[in-house]
């Protein structure tokens, strides 16, 4: 393709001036002091990744604890109170410790080197929103260790639960939050500033790569919607502390007005964590298809009407707490119709694959288990959409199950797959085929192990977030608790495919697929620290 | 290639499993009510369509990976586009979703009419058990976890109905419209009878409706569904579906009881039977927050053995229970218990865990404090 000229040899590129441009006349800081002060889009990349890492590595060990006292009846190994505990940090820092962080690093690393730019566009802003987090962080975990205990209420922390029934580190916990949501905020603006300025010449809006169209949607919900959490935690601060009575209704507060402006927040919350998915799984199927994506434009505009339906399906999550006649059918109806343009992306990816030419490298197993997991809890989602059947539905494992089957079947695979994709750009040698083998097919059994059987115990009555249950979910339970326990452990594979993967293994060209054509795939493999100082010339295909 | 026959016999055997788990009991119940049943067969419609519409996208998707393998020599087409099929498929699922949001909006408009009720109940959660008030009835009680603890710590073995029984269930005569309306003192709970389909959040400051007419005799059991705190999970629903004749005995019986309780507060009580029944509230409605030996759970919780406050200012010791303490999770008890159950849970802690007050609060005192309140 003429599009993917290798870059421009410029002195940069050479390792003796690493430092770039803007360290000249200073020494470039090493150790600690190079990453704490770091403005570079692929080092930060590296940052957000290792930390999501690190963090799906406790929120996991969260999870196990769970499903440790899950694995039978009775309560044997922790107390109720721990138990919530566990739950709440598991959902917290899966949420915006894990998974939200992954996608950012992506972006870091990615973003720029498909839209042919040298760096983000505010790198400093860049380094203040990733080292927010692992304060942010510290903060929420050292909660655990305050008198009376960390969050206990659920990642969905309802009020007044959280608020006057709280315990007394809910507003470490709050301040944890506002800093985590100032870091999302930030991070987005960042991604919008450089995706609107910096593109290669003659890269117009509807030439970008898909992965870059779904983040600078998502960019845009972020703006619009940690605003709002923002908001409704300050509320909280206030009940708490200061004596308001925003969600007490003894004080003339509203508990309902929580969850309308929680899920105001949260649903488009859910997008922001599976958006950017759609988007690395619509650059994977194309390469190891060797075919062009079917339906780009499609692609963009069923990315853009999910992002736009998101704002008016809130309250299916409050199907129960009693909204008018009216307004349940509203929002069953808005949330039915989410699920066209869902479909319209599945049937992209498969009109994609077929008559391609297909082969299977370990992205693209995980893009493919991508499709059809995620289709499963596509299909549990438009259960849940039925508002009669969601009477029934409601606060069970079935909703455990649909969540978690979008979540880590989903979004994560789709950060697996990401990873093993652009693993030979960022380290300059491919993952080890046999043990990313081995890692998928440990992933794919442990994660459907632990989460096919809660759609069967939710069906059969379990209500979610209980530390002991009845007799006759016994077997559900014991499954789930061995799944969960192998694909936990099975992760570790992940952990060192990365570390052979730095250390050495079988060298990448440039282009390390064959079929892929994005930018990237023209800088050296490893990029070099410094690539597109001069912006690459860029011939759209034809539409 | 290998991995993928192995991929799609796991498939296969997954779409077989399905349809033998739903019918092996492991699905939502059918229920016991017109409306459960209504719910019930949108849920298996939904989930058929599902089924059908995952084995044509499987089918295409892993039919087109084994059919297009690079391996096989495959090469690939170039077309990346086409309108008409895309409307196609942007049509069809429409008119899919259209067809089902007919029959779920008749549903639920059904759900809704809770109009021309024969009676009305008022279930009350409190962290953790419900209150059930039959309106206009005078009658009321609490209901708890029915489930001794030994059999939650594994030092016995796990009964039948394990976390699944209570002490008092909530009698409803069947064929009868009864209304629910649902509250909460505290926190948000929700009550939940699956063989019902009643799920419903029961919000601090809110009156919810909801509505059942159970067709079958029988004992129908649920739990709380709205995390609720500690112990959100032994919290059940036990509801007993009886004909009309026992409905109304039973009524008769609980009315009786009511009076002769009502009576009793206006006898002298001695310390010993104050105590006895004392000890039986303090285990049903206090223990769960300030332990069975009172000695609390700080922060949220004080201890009340060996508590000065308690020992040296038996007035704001009946008036804590009475009224509750405000922004905290010490609720207000002149509704739910009894003038006698007041006094005598008063006079038990006074007297229990090495607390030695030796002085007991008579159900007199309790009645005319909470007469004087009223005024």
């Amino acid at each position: 393709m003429a599009s993917h000229l290798p870059p421009k040899p410029t002195p940069q590129h050479s390792t003796a001036t690493a430092g770039g441009m803007a360290d000249s006349g200073h020494a470039r800081p090493r150790g600690m002091m190079r990453w704490l002060l770091t403005t570079n889009h692929k080092e930060i990349g590296t940052l957000y990744l290792l930390f999501s890492l690190t963090m799906f590595f406790i929120g996991g060990i969260f999870a196990l604890v769970v499903r440790a006292e899950l694995f039978q009846p009775g309560l044997q190994l922790v107390q109720p109170e721990f138990f919530n505990q566990m739950t709440t940090m598991h959902g917290l820092i899966m949420v915006f410790g894990a998974i939200m962080p992954a996608f950012v690093g992506l972006a870091n690393w990615m973003v720029p080197l498909q839209i042919g730019a040298p760096d983000m566009a505010l790198p400093r802003l860049n380094n203040f929103s990733f080292w927010l987090l692992p304060v942010a962080f510290l903060l929420l975990l050292s909660t655990l260790l305050m008198p009376g205990g960390g969050p206990n209420f659920g990642w969905t922390f309802y009020a007044p639960l959280s608020t006057t029934y709280a315990p007394p580190s809910t507003s470490f916990f709050i301040l944890s939050l506002h800093l985590a949501g100032i870091s999302s905020i930030l991070g987005a603006i960042n991604i919008i500033a450089t995706i609107l300025n910096l593109r290669a010449p003659g890269m117009r809006l509807m030439d970008m790569p898909l992965f870059v169209w779904t983040w600078l949607i998502t960019a845009f919900l972020l703006i619009a919607v940690m605003p709002v959490l923002a908001g409704v935690i300050t509320m909280m601060l206030m009940d708490i502390n200061f004596g308001t009575s925003f969600f007490n209704a003894a004080g003339g507060g509203d508990p309902v007005l929580f969850q309308h402006l929680f899920w105001f927040f949260g649903h488009p919350e859910v997008y922001i964590m599976i958006l950017p998915a759609f988007g690395i799984v619509s650059a994977i199927i194309p390469t190891f298809s060797r075919k062009r994506l079917f339906g780009y434009a499609s692609m963009v505009y069923a990315t853009a009407a999910i992002a736009i339906l998101s704002f008016m399906v809130w309250a299916h999550h409050m199907f129960i707490v009693g909204l008018p006649l009216v307004a349940e059918l509203f929002f069953m109806y808005t949330t039915m119709l989410i699920a066209v343009p869902t479909g319209v992306k599945v049937f992209n990816w498969i009109a994609t694959m077929f008559r391609g030419s297909i082969s299977f490298e370990p992205p693209m197993l995980f893009a493919l288990a991508f499709v059809v997991q995620f289709t499963v809890g596509g299909f549990s989602g438009l259960m849940l959409a039925i508002a009669p059947a969601d009477f029934q539905y409601h606060d069970t494992y079935f909703v455990v199950a649909h969540f978690h089957y979008v979540l880590v079947p989903g979004a994560l695979f789709a950060i697996l797959a990401g990873a093993y994709y652009w693993l030979p750009k960022w380290t300059g040698h491919y993952p080890s085929v046999r043990l990313s083998q081995w890692h998928f097919w440990l992933s794919v059994i442990g994660v459907n192990l632990t989460f096919f059987p809660m759609h069967f115990s939710g069906l059969a009555g379990m209500p979610r977030r209980i530390p002991d249950y009845a007799l006759q979910f016994v077997d559900f339970n014991m499954a789930s608790s061995i799944g969960g326990f192998l694909f936990g452990i099975s992760q570790l594979l992940f952990v060192l495919v990365i570390i052979k993967c730095v250390r050495g293994g079988e060298k990448a060209p440039a282009k390390a697929w064959e079929g892929a054509e994005d930018l990237e795939w023209s800088v050296p493999s490893p990029a070099p620290l410094h690539t597109f100082e001069t912006p690459p010339e860029f011939h759209p295909q034809q539409h | 290639m290998r991995t993928l026959l192995v991929w799609m016999a796991g498939g296969l055997a997954s779409a077989a499993l399905t349809p033998i788990a739903l019918a092996s009991g492991w699905n939502m119940p059918e229920g016991v009510t017109a409306v459960s049943r209504d719910i019930y067969s949108l849920h298996m419609i939904i989930f058929w369509i599902c089924v059908i519409i995952g084995v044509l996208v499987f089918g295409a998707m892993f039919y087109s990976l084994f059919r297009y393998r690079h391996s096989r020599g495959a090469k690939s087409a170039t077309f990346h586009e086409h309108t008409t099929v895309e409307v196609i498929w942007t049509t069809i699922p429409l008119l899919i979703l259209v067809a089902m949001a007919v029959p779920a909006t008749a549903t639920l408009k059904t759900m809704y009419d809770a109009s021309e009720a024969d009676l009305d109940i008022m279930v009350t959660g409190q962290q953790w058990r419900w209150r059930y008030e039959y309106l206009g009835e005078g009658v009321a009680f609490t209901s708890n976890l029915g489930t001794p603890l030994e059999q939650i710590s594994g030092n016995s073995e796990k009964g039948e109905n394990y976390l699944l029984e209570v002490d008092e269930p909530l009698v409803l005569p069947v064929g009868q419209k009864v209304r629910l309306l649902l509250t909460s003192d505290d926190v948000i709970h929700s009550w939940w009878v699956p063989e019902l389909a009643v799920k419903q959040d029961a919000i601090p400051g809110f009156v919810n409706e909801n509505w059942v007419r159970i067709e079958e005799p029988g004992i129908y059991r649920g739990q709380c569904a709205e995390l609720c705190g500690r112990n959100h999970g032994f919290m059940p629903v036990v509801v007993e579906a009886v004909e009309q004749e026992q409905f109304d005995e039973w009524m008769a019986g609980r009315k009786e009881a009511a009076q002769q309780e009502a009576m009793s507060a206006d006898r002298e009580w001695g310390l010993d039977e104050l105590m006895s029944r004392g000890e039986q509230v303090y285990g049903a409605v206090c223990a769960a927050c300030h332990q069975p030996d009172g000695s609390g759970n700080m922060p949220a919780f004080p201890a009340l053995a060996g508590n000065q406050v308690l020992l040296d200012e038996p007035e704001r010791h009946i008036t804590t229970v009475i009224d509750g303490v405000a922004g905290s999770a010490m609720p207000a008890f002149r509704n739910t218990l009894s003038p006698v159950e007041i006094a005598a849970v008063v006079t038990y802690e006074r007297n229990a865990w090495g607390n030695e007050a030796g002085d007991s609060v008579q159900p007199s005192e309790i009645a005319e404090r909470i007469a004087g309140q009223g005024e």
